[in-house]
């Protein structure tokens, strides 16, 4: 693991209302390259709301975050977000279903290839060079996530865990630094979430870094290195998993919400 | 006899030479029947028909490019019309007496395409980052006011010469080879009808060979990916309103290809060729033939010149021998069967007559949760 | 000064009209996310219907009162049940498909209805019986009918009505909640089925009496005067914000007046390069317009699509 914990992405001061509703309010987080960080809290807290500003798909109202180098004030376009290096999958599959399992990760490789219309068109050396990396490098991802079916299976198609882990493998094709993953074990048996707990570590262990949204509890404890805890839209607590669990304020917001 | 197909059409191994050896025979084929297509239908049906022939291969150029924006991309373009119709302004306006401008077909056709390419880069930027229904309302919209323009665009400076149009266009020639005119080669007289089918056959060969690459790309897939959930591709990394402009410039750009080779061959343009019903005759051989799919796509744009042209010919006479006048006539029938095989299709068999596999599959079942 | 104030006046009866049919795209968007592309041409058949009841009972020696409401009646009864069936056949069983499906068939339906009303009452310009006397009003040397009068107050009063309806009935209550979020209407035991099948039906009635008011403004009645009016209406309802009653309603005006204005002004605008035959286009420039600087209209408010 990286030895000086350099921090990878500092979400100060977000808001983000929706009409009446404050979905967001002063939210601030340090995530550190290189680890597993747990994004916790009871339904509606404002998790996916976080997501959904993160990867530019909604605009904050308030706040910005450093990512990187960069700094965003949460009104960029999704694909800035994406070359940047954030990646995300989404609680509801979000998958390309009618394409094929090995499209949809060809299409996370969209942003760092080249090949124009002309390239598609005449198919010159370099354009058949490259969708010939890009093809190889998405059966690899297939494989890595450890989904073994044939390519031209459509993903609409595929049980719901491997959907899920195809959402991953789509989301690694894109070359993230951040991999932001929004229930990723919602809906998965026991032998899913633990096959899936591995892939996140070895996901980690590979350099990436990874946030995750998550209701399993046990999962989130025994695989994050830290936890927030939104409720409300409002951070509540933060720390190590063993901090966090014997946090009243958790306490009451689990037990009271 | 069933199983002898089946054996026949699977491929194995050591059937591989067999099938490719095949393949060139069938290729072969079809490339001496389109070869030999005006002649036979000369002889069989008439020069008129050779005509008809030929304005099936320009409309099946302009369904082949609407199919990118809508088929590929899943963008509803209801103006469409309108590129075709600066294709054959453009080639009208510098190669006919209107200006006293001749400039040689070669250099007018791309210029065209290039105009129509641009327009529609000037009507997408805006209107592509919204939903999709903004953009259909605003190429409708579009559609109109292009036609508004050429009608009265002849006061107080003639440029469009108005509702009569400009005729005497050049026809398409190069240098002192006109296809206007009948010509021998080889000792075999081709009349012009004739000779525009295999100019327009080539282009259209050249619009398919265009899309079938496209579609199988980065490119094409990006579009499919869009289509699919513009949301996801958006986070996977898509510029969206881009990727989006492509798919509509470059049907822009064959719009206005097949507006230059119709204003060449006509010889005559009006507003009144573009109009509404001529963007809902080319929306419905996408939609008829089956959106994405390239077979598809020709398919309608055959079906769609000929079945009219037959009614056109029969209904009249038909109606005439039933009921002993005519209750409806050619025109309105025309567009009643438009409207109702629009509404039809989507209702009964939402991927076309001859779907690609893909769109069939994703028409016929529901769309994800939007939330 | 007088050209002015005259133009402001057709432009205020002219918006009317553009508010009353905006007020049908609005409500059907509002409700189902789908632009009726049909619903010019529900205005188009709601005039021919009332000029044909008008055309039939005039010889006929009613008192003119007793010939408009009969007309105006049939004409909204013809256009409801359009409306109710269009819905039934064209969108409710493409409710579940891709964006693509309804509005194609939309498409369709607008062909078919125009061929049909072609078939029906001819390609040629009918003209709209006068109903009323020729009589008009001078205010500061402007020019305003009776006729255009009637229309405005017509307006006014139909959609105070349909305010009324929207915010203050149980009716309007269910209303609001499917547009708001179907399922959890459908919790709360609101029919989210009737709801729209009404909201249809009152959408068109709204387009019958916008058709034969405009038809009374210019006197003239035209197979193919819906898909125009369609197109401005649609605009007018972009304008206000769409999904916005009373964004219709000011869209609607504020396009009339634009639309006028500009008509009146725009020899002298363009240096008498382009002519007031041009009116036609100021409708798709303010549709450009708003759609690159304010896509949700001036009352609307930018709805996140949800990820
Ligand atoms: N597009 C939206 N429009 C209106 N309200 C929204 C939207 N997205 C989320 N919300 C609201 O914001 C709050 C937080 O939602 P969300 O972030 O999805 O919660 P979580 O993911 O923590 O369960 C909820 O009350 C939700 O209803
Ligand atoms: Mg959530």
């Amino acid at each position: 693991m990286t030895s000086p914990a350099a921090t990878l992405l500092k979400i100060s001061g977000i808001e983000k209302r929706f009409g009446g509703l404050t979905a967001l309010s002063d939210v601030s987080l340090h995530i550190q390259a290189g680890e597993i960080y747990g994004l916790i809290g009871p339904n509606g807290a404002g998790k996916t709301t976080l997501f959904n500003i993160l990867t530019g798909l909604y605009q904050a109202d308030g706040g910005k975050f450093l990512f990187g180098d960069i700094e965003y004030a949460g009104r960029s376009k999704p694909h800035i977000l994406a070359k940047a290096g954030i990646a995300r999958t989404f609680q509801n599959i979000r998958l390309f279903s009618n394409m094929t399992i090995l499209e949809n990760v060809m299409v996370g490789c969209h942003h760092h290839s080249h090949t124009g219309i002309w390239g598609a068109i005449t198919r010159h050396k370099n354009a058949r060079n490259e969708e010939q990396q890009i093809a190889h490098r998405a059966a690899e991802l297939l494989i890595y996530v450890g989904i073994n079916r044939a390519h031209h299976m459509l993903a609409k198609n595929l049980s719901y865990g491997e959907q899920r882990r195809l959402e991953i493998a789509r989301a690694l094709a894109t070359n993230p630094k951040l991999l932001a993953l929004d229930e990723p074990a919602a809906g998965m048996n026991a032998t899913e979430t633990d096959s899936l707990k591995t892939l996140l570590q070895t996901i980690r262990n590979h350099g990436v870094t990874v946030l995750l949204i998550e209701h399993d509890v046990k999962l989130v404890m025994g695989l994050c290195d830290r936890i927030a805890v939104l409720d409300y839209g409002k951070k509540i607590a933060e720390g190590v998993p063993s901090e966090v669990r014997n946090n009243p304020a958790v306490i009451a917001a689990y037990l009271g919400g | 006899m069933r199983n002898a197909l089946k054996r026949f059409l699977i491929i194995d191994k050591r059937n591989a030479p067999n099938q490719k050896r095949l393949a060139w025979a069938a290729f072969a084929v079809l490339a001496i029947i389109l070869l030999a297509l005006p002649f036979a239908i000369d002889g069989l049906f008439g020069r008129g028909w050779v005509r008809v022939l030929d304005f099936a291969l320009l409309y099946i150029m302009l369904a082949l490019g609407l199919n990118i924006v809508v088929g590929y991309a899943g963008l509803l373009d209801l103006g469409y019309v309108a590129f075709f119709a600066v294709g054959a302004y453009c080639y009208a306006l510098l190669g006919s007496p209107q200006f006293g401008i001749h400039l040689p077909f070669w250099i007018v056709l791309p210029l065209g395409a290039l105009l129509a390419c641009l327009f529609g880069i000037l009507l997408g930027a805006p209107t592509l980052r919204l939903r999709g229904d903004y953009l259909a309302i605003v190429t409708l919209g579009f559609g109109e006011i292009i036609r508004i323009f050429l009608n009265n665009l002849n006061a107080p400076i003639n440029i469009t010469n108005g509702p009569q149009g400009i005729s005497m266009i050049d026809s398409i020639h190069l240098g002192e080879f006109s296809l206007g005119r009948t010509q021998e080669i080889f000792g075999i007289t081709f009349p012009a009808a004739h000779l525009h089918y295999y100019l327009f056959l080539i282009f259209t060969l050249l619009v398919i060979f265009v899309s079938l690459r496209l579609q199988d790309s980065r490119i094409g897939r990006a579009w499919a990916a869009i289509r699919e959930d513009e949301i996801a591709a958006s986070a996977m990394g898509i510029n969206t309103r881009n990727i989006k402009l492509l798919a509509f410039a470059m049907g822009a750009t064959f719009g206005g290809l097949a507006g230059g080779l119709f204003a060449g061959f006509q010889g005559f343009v009006s507003p009144e060729s573009f109009g509404l019903t001529e963007s809902i005759m080319i929306l419905c051989m996408v939609v008829l033939g089956g959106m994405g799919n390239v077979g598809g796509v020709v398919l309608g744009g055959i079906l769609l010149v000929v079945i009219p042209e037959l009614t056109r010919h029969l209904a009249g006479t038909a109606q005439q021998a039933l009921l002993g006048k005519t209750v409806i006539d050619p025109e309105s029938l025309r567009m009643l069967m438009f409207g109702l095989a629009l509404i039809l299709i989507m209702l009964w068999r939402p991927a076309g007559l001859w779907p690609s596999s893909q769109r069939r599959r994703e028409l016929i079942a529901p769309a994800p949760p939007s939330v | 000064m007088d050209i002015f104030l005259q133009q402001i006046i057709n432009g205020l009866v002219q918006g009317s009209v553009y508010s009353m049919v905006a007020l049908g795209y609005t409500m059907v968007y509002g409700i189902l996310g789908l632009i009726n592309f049909a619903h010019g041409e529900i205005v188009m058949i709601g005039a021919m219907v009332a000029l044909s009841v008008i055309q039939l009972l005039t010889g006929a020696g009613f008192p003119i009162f007793f010939i408009l409401l009969i007309s105006l009646m049939l004409s909204m009864i013809v256009c409801m049940i359009l409306g109710y069936s269009m819905e039934r056949i064209a969108y409710r069983p493409l409710r579940n498909a891709p964006r693509l499906a309804p509005l194609i068939t939309a498409i369709g339906l607008s062909i078919v209805l125009q061929t049909l009303a072609m078939m029906f009452w001819g390609r040629e310009y009918h003209s709209f019986p006068l109903l009323f006397t020729n009589d008009s009003v001078h205010i500061a040397g402007a020019v305003i009918t009776e006729v255009q009068i009637i229309i405005i107050t017509v307006a006014l009063v139909m959609m105070g009505g349909l305010l009324i309806l929207v915010h203050r009935t149980r009716l309007g209550r269910a209303m609001r909640a499917v547009a708001e979020n179907p399922s959890a209407a459908a919790l709360m035991g609101v029919n989210s089925n009737s709801v729209i099948s009404i909201t249809f039906v009152l959408g068109s009635a709204l387009a019958a009496i916008a058709g034969i008011m405009i038809s009374a403004n210019y006197g003239i009645v035209h197979y193919l005067m819906g898909a125009l009016l369609g197109l401005k209406a649609f605009t007018a309802a972009v304008l206000g914000g769409i999904g916005n009653l009373r964004g219709a309603m000011l869209g609607g005006l504020l396009l009339g007046l634009i639309e006028s204005l500009g008509a009146g002004y725009i020899g002298d605008l363009s240096g008498g390069f382009l002519g007031s035959h041009y009116q036609d286009v100021f409708a798709f420039f303010v549709l450009i317009a708003v759609l690159i600087f304010r896509p949700s209209g001036l009352l609307g408010e930018r709805v996140a699509e949800r990820a």
